[in-house]
Parts: structure tokens; C-alpha cells; sequence
């Protein structure tokens, strides 16, 4: 449900972009989405075609690059699997883990058509 | 011709600017300010009464409340003697700062020393939009399970503060309470957290004298600001 608000985002922040760069159309959108963060890309699909229609973003294309999640020791700095889940270091035995990736969720490029200024 | 235009930006960027736009005019009228999130039923609506009734007596409290459909927790926060607002979502599954910033004009925040946000009741994505408050406080309870912030850990960061609730059924359930506050801490690594139960009221007393010392450190550093 809530990609529905992420959806609503996307495309303010890519018409807005297209905009600036004096484009007519956008054709497609690369998002960078992480393993731990809450977008679901299929539900988006779903969403998009439905608020694109009749903006300069109708028929436009969602590229989705997802990022793994990953964990690394606070204490000997080694990388950790989020996918063990003892969440704890494998080679010194530490419990101070920190998420070094996977919570990003940006919009890093749009593809546009049309003159620009 | 199709040209590549660079853009990098947060795609809830247009809510952290609403949520920042919050935050400055809670911190401008001294207002210390939590938003309260958690799966239905694990008590923040006992949590806001409790605290109410206690805190009642010496500061000045307002609630605002999102809620699916009805006004039945706002009801309860305003019999427990707060200024309360209710938001209804309409369905959406989450408040955003778009709606706390509507609600924030049904509230006189100059007379008002701590604001609750009770968020709607649901653990898979308020905690993706931040509401401009002090402090994201996540309302968990003992029934939930232990194992949930390695099941769903992108439910699980983006908290300040975790408030463990029902402890009173720890002897009935199978629920290691390190272990759940372990996961919490991966993610979210200044955690503060307080284990409680709103039924017997035991470890509430630490949850209120945190929100005092919120308030006081709020007011402290308005009249620093001037």
C-alpha cells in the first residue's frame, strides 16, 4: 500500500527533474533500491501505470537496481552476512554489528526526450 | 533523441522536507515531540493513557492520532485529559508529514509541552517516513516474537527508542528479550530501550522520567535560543 506513496514521490521528483532540463517526455527512471528497505518493486509497477497516465511520464519504464544488505563489525571491521542470524562476527565474536548497506532508496537517473534549453 | 538526466535525490525527499518543516516549528514553540509506532494490539493506546494519567498533573499534553477510519483512540486520549486530534488515513497505511502538518494546526502548541503521534497501527512501513519529531519510538510487545527484527529488518530501523511491552507474559511465552533487543540494536545502533507493561505498570516510571527529561531539555533549549 504504501508504494502507492512512494510511487506519488518518484514521479514529483522526476517530472520536477524533467522540467529543469527543458525535456518533453520521460521515458524511463533508474531507481537504486536496498535489500533493507521497504519498496516492494512489482507493487510499484502496479502504481505507476496508473498515476503515470497523461503526464509527460505516461509510458514510462522503472529500472530497479537493488543493493544487498551487509554488516560489518564495529570491533575488527570484517564484513558480516545479514543472512546468519545470529548477527554476530564470525571471526571475533563481537555482537556490535553495523548495516554499512542496503538502506538506500533514491532515484539516480531519469531518461527524457524532447529539446533541450 | 533520449538523453540521461542525473538526479540522486531521496525518493521520499518532498516528505523529509515536510517532516523538517515540522520539526522546526515543534522546536520553535518548545514542544518535545515522539512519534509512537507498532503492530495492532501491542499497546499504544494503553501506553498514551498510562502516560497521560501520569504526566497529566504537571505538564500540558496533545496527541494526535492516525488512525484507518475512526476517532475511537483519539476518544480515549482526550478521557485521559489530553488535547487530542484524529487523523483519519483513509486507508493509507501510514501518517506522513503532509498529515501531522495539517493536524499540527488543530493544536495549540504554545500551550503544550510534549505532542504523542500515535501512528496507525501497522509495523511494515510507518517507520519509512519521518513526521519531524524529536524521537521514533516503536511500541513492540512480547507476544510478537523475538526472532521479528531479523525477519523483517526493514520494518525494524529508523527507531530511537523501543518500549517492550506486556513483560508481565514472560512466563507463558517463549521470548528472549536480549536476543529481540540485539536485532533492534544492529539496526539501530543509539537505541535507547525500556521493558514495561502497561497492565501491571511495571518499568513505566523510566518511560515518564525520559519523556520529562525530554521536555525539560526542550524548554532548556528554547530559552537558550531565545
Amino acid at each position: 500500500m504504501h508504494e502507492l506513496s512512494f510511487a506519488e514521490s518518484t514521479l514529483e521528483l522526476a517530472l520536477r527533474h524533467a522540467q529543469q532540463a527543458g525535456a518533453q517526455r520521460v521515458v524511463g527512471l533508474h531507481l537504486v533500491v536496498g535489500e533493507f528497505t521497504l519498496l516492494e518493486p512489482t507493487s510499484l509497477d502496479f502504481y505507476w501505470e496508473r498515476i503515470t497516465q497523461g503526464t509527460p511520464a505516461d509510458g514510462s519504464r522503472i529500472t530497479v537496481r537493488r543493493v544487498p544488505a551487509q554488516l560489518a563489525c564495529s570491533d575488527c571491521g570484517r564484513a558480516c552476512d545479514p543472512h546468519d542470524e545470529s548477527w554476530a562476527c564470525r571471526t571475533c565474536g563481537s555482537s556490535r554489528l553495523r548495516l554499512t548497506s542496503g538502506d538506500e532508496c533514491y532515484l539516480e537517473a531519469i531518461d527524457v526526450e524532447g529539446p533541450a534549453r | 533523441m533520449t538523453r540521461r538526466v542525473a538526479v540522486v535525490q531521496d525518493i521520499l525527499s518532498a516528505n523529509d522536507h515536510l517532516a523538517t518543516q515540522n520539526r522546526q516549528s515543534l522546536e520553535a514553540a518548545g514542544v518535545f515531540s515522539v512519534n509512537l509506532m507498532a503492530s495492532p494490539g501491542a499497546g499504544k493506546t494503553s501506553l498514551i493513557e498510562r502516560t497521560a494519567a501520569a504526566l497529566g498533573p504537571t505538564m500540558r499534553l496533545a496527541v494526535i492520532d492516525g488512525d484507518l477510519a475512526t476517532s475511537l483512540d483519539a476518544d480515549r486520549a482526550a478521557a485521559a485529559g489530553a488535547q487530542a486530534v484524529q487523523i483519519n488515513t483513509g486507508g493509507q497505511c501510514h501518517l506522513d508529514a503532509a498529515m501531522v502538518q495539517r493536524g499540527l494546526v488543530g493544536i495549540d502548541l504554545a500551550r503544550t509541552d510534549l505532542l504523542i503521534i500515535e501512528n496507525v497501527g501497522n509495523l511494515v512501513c510507518p517507520t519509512a517516513f519521518d513526521l519531524g519529531t524529536r524521537a521514533r519510538v516503536l511500541v513492540a510487545s512480547v507476544p510478537e516474537g523475538d526472532d521479528k527484527p531479523y525477519k523483517y529488518p526493514a520494518s525494524y530501523r529508523g527507531i530511537d527508542v523501543v518500549l517492550l511491552n506486556k513483560i508481565d507474559l514472560l512466563p507463558y511465552v517463549s521470548f528472549d528479550r536480549e536476543r529481540f533487543l540485539h536485532g533492534l540494536r544492529v539496526l539501530n545502533p543509539d537505541l535507547t530501550s525500556f521493558t514495561v507493561s502497561c497492565t501491571t505498570g511495571e518499568g513505566l516510571d523510566a518511560w515518564f522520567g525520559w519523556l520529562r527529561d525530554g521536555v525539560a531539555s526542550m524548554q532548556a533549549e528554547r530559552e537558550r535560543v531565545g
